[in-house]
C-alpha cells in the first residue's frame, strides 16, 4: 500500500469517527431536551451516579495534583524572576497561569485517565456480551441510556473540578511564596484576587467544559465499536484514553490561541 | 388489537436478502410465525440463521424484503414507534446478556422501571412472580457473575418475560449447557408457551432440543429455507443437505478442481 493510500484511509476513518462522536453529542442533546416527552427521560439518578464517578470520586486525586502543580510553578517562577528581582510578579503569574491554563489541563488529564478508559471498557465490554443488543430489543435507546447521563455528569464535574484545582494551584503557589517570599498567606491571596478577571477563570471553566464534551464522546465512541474479545477491549481502552488526552492538548492550544489574541 | 389479527402471522418475512459488505447472508427468505406456536429455526454455523435473528428484532435493516412483526413492516416504523412495538417481543439472547452490573432481580425488573409507571411494590411483587415461573425464586438478591450458564438462561428468560410479551425469542437456549440442564430449559419453554400462550421462535444448531420442543421446524442452509414442515416431516425429509445436518454427516462440498488450485495459489480467476 503506498503512503498516499494509507493516508487517504486514514484520513477517511477519522472523517468517520468525528462524525460518529458529533451524532452521539447530537443524539444526547435530543434526549436530555425531548426524553421526557417521549417517556424516554434521562434519569437523574444514573447522572448523579455518573457524577459521583466520575467527578467525586476524581476530587482527591485533582486536589493533590493541583496543589503539587502550583507549589512547582511558584517554586519554578521565583526562581526565574529572581534575578530581575521580580519575584513578587509571581503571584499574577500562578494565578493567571492557573486559572487560564493548568487547573483545566491537569483535570482534563486525570479524568481522561479515569473515566476516558473507564466508560469505553464499560460500554465495550457490554457490547460485547450483546447487553446494547439487549437494550435496544427491550425499546430503550443505547445513547439516552449509557451515552447522555455520563455526557451530562461530565459536563458538569469537569468545571467543577477545575473550580477545585483553581483553588488548590493557587493554595499550593501561595503555601510556597510564604515559605519564601516575605507575603503572608493572606496577602498572597488578595494579591492574587486583585490580579484575576472574571474572563480568566471562565476561560479555565470554557476549556474544562470543552474537555469534558471530548472525553465523554470519543470514551463513547470508542466503547461502541469495540470488537474482538478481550484483546480488542484492552486496545480499544488504550486507544480512548490516548485520543482523549491527545485531543484535550490539541484542543487547549487551538483555544489558547484564539483566546489570548 | 382486533380479533382478527390474534389469528394473523405474528411474524411474517418475505424474500429477506441480507448480507455484511459483498458477502450476502441471506438468500430471499420466507417466514411466518403464527400466535401459539413454537417455531424452532434451525441451521448450521454460517447457515445465516444469526442474521436473519437479527433482523426479526430489528437490529438490522434488510437489503432486499420485508420483515413485519404483529403485521406492521418494521423497516418502515420511526423509532418511537418501533419502541413501542419491542415492548411486546421478548429476547433471551445466547449469553443471556444479562446486564453485569445490576442484580438478578434489578435486571428483571429493568424494562418494568423504563416503561411502566408502576410503584416499587409492585415491581417487587412482579419480578419474584416472573422469577419463579423460570424456577430462580429467591436469587433475586444475586449477582449474573454468581449464576451458573442454566441459571443465566433462566434468568434472562424472567427478564424476557417481564412485559408479558406475545412473542418471544430464544438464540441457542441450550448453547454450552449440559444435557440434563438444556433438557430443563427446554421443559421450561414448552411450559411457557402453554401457561402464557406466546409464540415462540428459537434459533438453535441443537437437534434433540429443536426435536423436542418444535411444533414446526425451519431448515436454514447456506442462506436459503430448505424445509418449513412439523418435526416428524424434517426429520423423514430425504433431501440430501437436510440428512446431513440430521445424520451429522460431513457436509459434501462441491469439487472444483480450478478453484481449488485458485485458492492454494492464491490466484484470482482470471489473473
Amino acid at each position: 500500500m503506498t503512503m498516499a493510500v494509507r493516508l487517504l484511509r486514514q484520513t477517511t476513518a477519522f472523517v468517520e469517527e468525528s462524525g460518529y462522536a458529533a451524532a452521539l453529542f447530537i443524539e444526547s442533546l435530543y434526549w436530555l431536551l425531548v426524553g421526557p416527552r417521549r417517556r424516554q427521560p434521562v434519569r437523574l439518578r444514573a447522572v448523579v451516579a455518573e457524577m459521583r464517578e466520575v467527578g467525586v470520586r476524581a476530587a482527591p486525586i485533582v486536589a493533590l495534583l493541583a496543589l503539587a502543580n502550583g507549589i512547582m510553578m511558584a517554586l519554578q517562577g521565583i526562581y526565574t524572576l529572581k534575578d530581575f528581582g521580580a519575584e513578587s510578579e509571581v503571584i499574577p503569574m500562578v494565578a493567571l497561569s492557573v486559572t487560564r491554563e493548568f487547573a483545566a489541563l491537569i483535570v482534563g488529564i486525570v479524568v481522561a485517565g479515569r473515566s476516558g478508559s473507564a466508560i469505553a471498557a464499560r460500554i465495550g465490554s457490554m457490547a460485547m456480551a450483546q447487553e446494547i443488543d439487549a437494550l435496544r430489543v427491550m425499546g430503550i435507546n443505547p445513547v439516552r441510556y449509557l451515552v447522555a447521563p455520563v455526557l451530562l455528569a461530565l459536563m458538569i464535574m469537569v468545571p467543577l473540578l477545575t473550580v477545585l484545582a483553581d483553588a488548590m494551584a493557587m493554595l499550593g503557589g501561595g503555601l510556597l511564596c510564604s515559605l519564601q517570599l516575605p507575603v503572608t498567606l493572606y496577602a498572597y491571596f488578595s494579591g492574587s484576587f486583585a490580579e484575576l478577571a472574571l474572563s480568566d477563570v471562565a476561560q479555565g471553566l470554557a476549556k474544562a467544559l470543552v474537555f469534558a464534551i471530548l472525553i465523554g464522546l470519543i470514551a463513547c465512541s470508542n466503547g461502541f465499536t469495540a470488537r474482538g474479545g478481550a484483546t480488542g477491549l484492552g486496545r480499544q481502552t488504550t486507544r480512548s484514553v490516548v485520543l482523549c488526552i491527545a485531543a484535550i492538548v490539541i484542543s487547549d492550544v487551538v483555544f489558547t490561541f484564539f483566546l489570548s489574541r | 388489537m382486533s380479533p382478527q389479527a390474534s389469528t394473523e402471522a405474528l411474524v411474517q418475512v418475505r424474500g429477506l436478502v441480507a448480507g455484511y459488505g459483498d458477502r450476502v447472508v441471506l438468500h430471499g427468505v420466507d417466514l411466518d410465525v403464527v400466535p401459539g406456536e413454537i417455531r424452532v429455526i434451525m441451521g448450521g454455523s454460517g447457515s445465516g440463521k444469526s442474521t436473519l435473528l437479527r433482523h426479526l428484532l430489528g437490529l438490522r435493516r434488510p437489503r432486499q424484503g420485508r420483515v413485519a412483526l404483529f403485521g406492521e413492516d418494521i423497516a418502515r416504523l420511526d423509532e418511537a414507534a418501533l419502541d413501542r412495538l419491542r415492548q411486546r417481543i421478548g429476547v433471551s439472547f445466547q449469553g443471556g446478556a444479562l446486564f453485569n452490573s445490576m442484580t438478578v432481580g434489578e435486571n428483571v425488573a429493568f424494562p418494568l422501571r423504563e416503561h411502566t409507571a408502576l410503584d416499587d411494590r409492585t415491581i417487587g411483587i412482579m419480578v419474584r412472580m416472573k422469577l419463579e415461573v423460570v424456577g430462580l425464586g429467591g436469587c433475586e438478591h444475586l449477582m449474573p457473575s454468581q449464576l451458573s450458564g442454566g441459571m443465566i438462561k433462566r434468568a434472562a428468560l424472567a427478564r424476557a418475560i417481564a412485559m408479558d410479551p406475545q412473542l418471544l425469542f430464544f438464540d441457542e437456549p441450550s448453547a454450552g449447557l449440559d444435557p440434563v440442564v438444556s433438557a430443563g430449559l427446554d421443559e421450561l419453554i414448552l411450559q411457557l408457551r402453554d401457561s402464557l400462550g406466546v409464540a415462540i421462535v428459537v434459533v438453535t444448531h441443537e437437534l434433540e432440543s429443536a426435536f423436542a420442543i418444535a411444533d414446526s421446524i425451519t431448515v436454514l442452509d447456506q442462506g436459503e429455507v430448505l424445509l418449513t414442515d412439523t418435526a416428524a416431516a424434517v426429520r423423514a425429509s430425504s433431501h440430501p443437505r437436510i440428512r446431513a445436518l440430521l445424520d451429522r454427516t460431513v457436509a459434501v462440498r462441491d469439487l472444483d478442481d480450478d478453484a481449488y488450485v485458485r485458492r492454494l495459489t492464491g490466484m484470482e480467476p482470471g489473473s
